[in-house]
């Protein structure tokens, strides 16, 4: 499966690039979940940050939302506006 | 329009803000406006760096200030965010609340800015004169 992945705030500086190609090696049935394991494993320092949401279609995805490779995909770490 | 929501890499302008909730039908209106202070957790901060996600992040302050004029029975809402370099003192955050009545305007206010905190997509860097830090990224 091929995504767009868009990152903010420390997750742009581990993965060097705010927005990435990435071809995940899942298949269509692949979850939020599955993409959040595949990143740990490729970048390990993702997995020190308090928590790491991610969004598809600009809205907060649950872990077990199927990916939607058509969708906007973006890397939520902490917030911290305000 | 009873909502207006803007993110913003020019300063933010509280009267604007003001004038933007002003209502004819409100006994108040009550204003947060946050600040970028000099020191934090000991340290001191040379500056400030603000990022967003805008898209969402627009579409996230919408919601709260939806919610927070239907629980509230506001008259209007408005929440500004700046991105971008922030010096000591300048303003990152307005939010403002015009209500019948100023117990609602206040704790919409609060209402707010606590959501604003934990779900906007906004990120913070604080810069020191010794390094720098995205706030509350990592244990």
């Amino acid at each position: 499966m091929n995504v767009n992945i868009l990152a903010f705030g420390i997750t742009k500086e581990i993965l060097g690039s705010r927005s990435l190609n990435l071809d995940l090696p899942l298949d269509n049935g692949a979850t939020v979940e599955d993409l959040r394991e595949y990143l740990f494993e490729k970048y390990p320092e993702l997995k020190k940050l308090n928590s790491l949401g991610i969004a598809q279609g600009t809205v907060y995805a649950q872990d077990d939302d199927r990916l939607n490779p058509a969708e906007e995909i973006a890397l939520i770490p902490p917030v911290s506006g305000g | 329009m009873e909502i207006d929501i803007i993110i913003s890499d020019q300063p933010l302008d509280v009267q604007s803000c003001l004038n933007k909730v002003a209502d004819n039908a409100a006994g108040g209106i009550d204003i947060f406006v946050g600040t970028v202070r000099e020191w934090t957790r000991g340290r001191k901060v040379v500056r400030l760096e603000f990022e967003a996600y805008e898209k969402m992040a627009v579409q996230e302050m919408r919601k709260i200030a939806e919610k927070a004029v239907d629980e509230y029975e506001l008259c209007k809402m408005a929440i500004y965010h700046r991105v971008g370099r922030l010096d000591i003192g300048e303003i990152p955050v307005i939010i403002a609340a015009s209500a019948p009545h100023r117990g609602a305007a206040f704790e919409a206010c609060r209402y707010a800015i606590d959501t604003l905190k934990e779900t906007v997509p906004i990120w913070k860097k604080e810069i020191f004169s010794d390094g720098e830090v995205w706030v509350s990224a990592t244990p």
